[in-house]
């Protein structure tokens, strides 16, 4: 565009963005991850309508839209649906790499939760394997009080 | 449908760096393009609505920004929208039909060199619950294509023949950013990223900006090259990964089966003559044709085997080369349907298929195509 600029040097501003943020976690995300701390139980909701069973626990149905109040309890223990090697340099994936990455549905569960997989070499990870959660020691509330998946 | 029509067109070139043009330059330059194509000035616009993404331009309300370069500045009433230019040109649209306004400047603008693609796509997922384990635009989608290739025996060959196909086409097209024809051993030999995600299955980080502009009734009737809207779909799916099949393009479906029931089609594969669909890796093509109803659903390897979709098959898909060579994301949908209205006047160049009556575009935008708009232009 700036055809008549032809020899100006072209300038890069280098600059950041850091915005702190606090997000509710809402009642029904505080039950669920309150369990995950003190019990190292993994609870799901349960539409009235459809009956899907959903974990993480949802508020309101996505297929329904209806309230879900009722909480069930969940295995720690389910089946890989689908999963990824991740082969690339990223400081947002807590493991190392390269980190397996799923989705396990998890027994009594309509829905998967996406988490890392462990346990396993890459080469040995397949669609279909039972998985069990491995929980942290040290807990705090967040979804990571699940430290991966490993094989049973 | 009868009474809208796709005027004008206008987009920049699709490239890595576009490191002599700000967000604005980029938006000036596809508007006057388009303003040129329709034949028109800014006198003749009567509301304008910019595309953006505010993470990825790095500023809140980041589509206020280009205002001026897209003519808002001289008064106009100018809205905004965040996810694919499909979006956006759809609500321009429905601007039209409200009767307030007899045209819509629809621009969409992106610099995917500007920031870092994966905390800006991990920024995407549920802070909570999705975020914490690194989720981003590459592993999501290789959790999409693994799905898929498992649940429909879709081979990763399969896949990288629409990448080989996509840069092949892309030779041809002049705002292409990667012009370079790749085999299918360079595409299965290529760099595992998150498997069975290889290199030449994703597309490239990108800059581009383009423009459509749209009108109603008697002002369609008159512009210089009228593209008419036949039909319009958009429907969103759930957001959560785990909560879809992820093989299955539901959303998709559902917004094509609206478009085609408006654009009075009944079987797509004989009726459309070429679709320009959101590729942002290669199996999405493949998903993207079974959702589209080009070929049963779990057929979508089985179609790019037979060459249906291939420049001289029954339906070309993506002459333009899609977004495996140039992916400007908000962007890549606006492009498809631009280049579908190009099909359409027979204005493509190069990449012109024979005989375009009736052209398909198609946008996507979230997670493994969590909301889908597919547009049906015609004569
Ligand atoms: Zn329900």
């Amino acid at each position: 565009m700036a055809t008549d600029l032809k020899d100006q040097e072209l300038l890069v501003y280098e600059s950041r963005i850091k915005v702190p943020y606090t997000w509710s976690v809402g009642e029904v995300g505080s039950r669920f991850l309150t369990e995950l701390k003190e019990n190292k139980k993994i609870w799901g909701t349960k539409c009235p309508i459809c009956e899907a069973v959903f974990v993480p626990p949802k508020k309101t149905c996505t297929f329904c839209f209806v309230a879900c109040h009722e909480w069930v309890e969940l295995k720690d223990e389910g089946v890989l649906q689908t999963y990824t090697v991740v082969r690339y340099d990223s400081d947002l994936i807590p493991g190392k790499k390269p980190q397996i990455i799923g989705i396990v549905l998890l027994d009594g569960a309509d829905t998967g939760i996406a988490h890392m997989i462990d346990g396993v070499s890459p080469d040995q990870v397949k669609v279909g394997m039972r998985l069990k959660a491995v929980f942290n020691d040290k807990r705090t509330g967040q979804i990571l009080d699940i430290k991966h998946f490993k094989p049973i | 449908m009868d009474n809208i029509a796709i005027v004008g067109v206008g987009q920049t070139t699709i490239e890595r760096n576009k490191l002599g043009d700000t967000f604005a330059d980029m938006v000036f330059e596809a508007t006057q393009k388009a303003l040129e194509d329709a034949g028109m000035t800014m006198d003749d616009i009567d509301n304008v609505i910019t595309t953006s993404n505010d993470f990825w331009d790095g500023r809140t309300i980041s589509t206020m920004a280009v205002g001026d370069a897209c003519g808002a500045g001289m008064g106009k009433n100018m809205s905004a929208l965040e996810g694919d230019g499909t979006f956006s040109c759809f609500y321009g649209m429905t601007r039209i039909l409200s009767g307030v306004y007899g045209t819509s400047l629809v621009v969409a603008h992106v610099k995917g060199s500007e920031s870092e693609n994966l905390l800006i796509t991990n920024a995407i997922f549920d802070p909570l619950y999705m975020r914490p384990i690194g989720l981003d635009s590459l592993n999501s989608a290789a959790l999409q294509m693994r799905r898929y290739m498992t649940k429909y025996g879709v081979t990763e060959e399969q896949c990288a023949k629409v990448s080989v196909k996509n840069h092949k086409n892309a030779l041809k097209n002049p705002y292409a950013q990667i012009k370079k024809e790749v085999s299918l051993e360079d595409v299965l030999e290529s760099r595992l990223i998150a498997d069975p995600l290889k290199l030449y299955d994703c597309s490239p980080i990108s800059d581009a900006a383009c423009a459509v502009i749209i009108a109603g009734d008697d002002r369609a009737k008159k512009a210089k090259k009228p593209v008419w809207v036949k039909g319009v779909g958009y429907c969103a799916d759930s957001y959560f990964l785990g909560d879809r099949d992820l093989a299955d393009a539901l959303a998709l479906d559902m917004a094509a089966s609206k478009a085609y029931e408006m654009a009075e089609i009944t079987d797509p594969l004989e009726e459309i003559d070429v679709a320009e669909v959101y590729d942002a890796f290669s199996y999405m093509e493949l998903m993207w044709y079974e959702g589209l109803g080009f070929c049963p659903v779990g057929n979508g390897g089985k179609l790019i085997d037979k060459g249906v979709t291939e420049m001289d098959g029954k339906l070309p898909v993506n002459p333009s080369g899609g977004l495996l060579s140039g992916h400007p994301v908000i962007v890549g949908g606006m492009i498809r349907l631009a280049e579908a209205v190009l099909q359409v006047r027979g204005d493509a160049g190069d990449h012109q298929v024979k005989n375009v009556n009736t052209a398909l575009a198609h946008g996507i935008n979230g997670p493994c195509g969590q909301s889908h708009c597919v547009w049906i232009v015609g004569r």
